[in-house]
């Protein structure tokens, strides 16, 4: 493969990592607001947060995806390509990342919500102190299945003509003929990419858990979980 | 060309997203037919006995699991003609759904297994079981009902991917909308004639399985 060729693939890499990262950083936050919004004593609150996540997780983030880039610009508002990419893939996690918030916040022990207020804290010292460390243990394992999950629904936006690992290895295949190779070096490629995704998560997971005095089960790759 | 959004536009594409849905819904069943059957035996053989088997399984299911169906389906749809097999885009990209849902299916029929209680491991085999019975009349009549919910919600998953069967030249409901964009050079109303129908048949899908969770979900002793 010629060195232009292999340039293309190092700046699809950067693409697809840059849309991961970032979809995943603003999927976060999407997260963290829903999903603490269901747990909001405000309805108006509960209710936009429970539309959104019941519209976006009911959504093809590939119809998410045409329809930031098609129909917004009709309506007058034209967004950077690329943006327009992550924020689907965001608008898209983010729902899905907002249960798992939600359910780790509900699993944090009654007792410990009760003591916060027996102590005279605020409703914010009450999330920030005690509930939010406890919940985000319970939440790295989940956030590492959905994290995988956005890598692989990056290879979506290459359908949109934003150049990513699976754009490039489209334009080489296209230019090499060599079809075989290049896909089975593109699936082993995100393969090698989530393996690593995986293993910082599992080390941030112990980290978050020796923060709490907790003990996680040693191994660093398998680790089965139930569905 | 007119600037606007143009709601009768979104009506005039319906026809042609119903035969799309059509072929969507084709595609999800044949999908979920093999993911159901294919995820059973990686969730059996996953568990044999001879690491010999387990493992390569094991690496193979985690290998498909963690990579894009997207670049799974342009694997199939260009490779497999190479070495000899021609089938139609449709049932290429059934069959890509269909094997990629099976490492998720699974892994739900192993939480499924994993729940029967050893007693009932043991009871089988002190009344002297053979293998085979032991799974069909003890095992998995206790383990499938238990996970029919999760996989029910599989087939909601699967009908949300199809619209990615597009790039490999299946004309499902996106297609059709992109189809209709490239001859009128309007995607908004098409592409959101899509997107609506998506969202109603996704929560009928979701309506459906919870039915299938009340009749099914329970274990009958």
């Amino acid at each position: 493969m010629s060195a232009g060729l292999m340039a293309y693939i190092w700046e699809g890499l950067g693409v697809t990592l840059m849309l991961t990262v970032f979809g995943a950083l603003l999927g976060l936050v999407f997260a963290f607001i829903a999903g603490l919004g269901r747990s909001s004593n405000r309805k108006v609150v509960r209710g936009a947060a429970m539309v959104y996540t019941e519209i976006f997780r009911g959504f093809p983030s590939l119809v998410l995806l045409f329809a930031l880039i098609f129909i917004l610009p009709q309506f007058g508002y034209q967004l950077n390509t690329l943006f327009a990419g992550i924020l689907a893939l965001a608008l898209n996690i983010g729902a899905y990342a907002a249960e798992v918030v939600r359910g780790a916040v509900k699993s944090v022990p009654p007792g410990q919500l009760e003591a916060a207020v027996a102590l005279n804290f605020t409703p914010m010292q009450r999330l920030r102190k005690v509930v939010l460390p406890q919940a985000v243990v319970a939440m790295i394992p989940p956030f590492s299945n959905n994290l995988i999950e956005l890598l692989k629904a990056t290879s979506l936006v290459s359908l949109v003509y934003i150049s990513d690992l699976t754009f490039a290895a489209q334009l080489v295949r296209a230019s090499t003929g060599e079809t075989t190779l290049v896909f089975l070096g593109l699936l082993v490629g995100y393969g090698l990419i989530a393996l690593v995704l995986t293993t910082i998560m599992r080390l941030l997971e112990r980290l978050a858990a020796r923060r709490l005095g907790r003990q996680v089960p040693t191994g660093l790759f398998a680790r089965k979980e139930a569905v | 060309m007119n600037e606007v959004f143009d709601w009768g536009g979104v009506w005039d594409a319906m026809p042609a997203m119903l035969d799309g849905l059509v072929v969507a819904l084709q595609a999800t069943l044949i999908g979920y037919v093999i993911a159901l059957i294919l995820g059973l035996a990686f969730a059996l053989l996953r568990r044999s006995g001879s690491r010999w088997v387990s493992m390569p399984v094991g690496f193979v299911v985690e290998f498909i699991r963690s990579t894009p169906l997207l670049v799974q389906l342009f694997f199939f749809f260009y490779v497999l003609p190479l070495i000899g097999v021609s089938v139609s885009p449709l049932a290429t990209g059934a069959f890509a759904l269909g094997l990629h849902y099976a490492t998720y299916t699974s892994e739900v029929y192993r939480s499924g297994i994993d729940g029967v209680p050893p007693g009932q491991w043991e009871a089988a085999r002190a009344l002297n079981f053979s293998r085979r019975r032991t799974w069909t009349a003890i095992i998995l009549p206790q383990a499938i009902p238990r996970v029919v919910p999760a996989l029910a919600n599989y087939v909601i998953a699967m009908f949300k991917d199809t619209p990615q069967l597009l790039a490999i030249t299946v004309v499902e409901m996106l297609g059709a909308a992109v189809a209709i964009g490239s001859e009128t050079f309007r995607y908004s109303e098409p592409v959101a004639a899509a997107g609506l129908v998506y969202l109603v048949v996704a929560l009928v899908m979701a309506w459906l399985a919870r039915i299938v969770e009340r009749r099914f979900g329970q274990v009958r002793v």
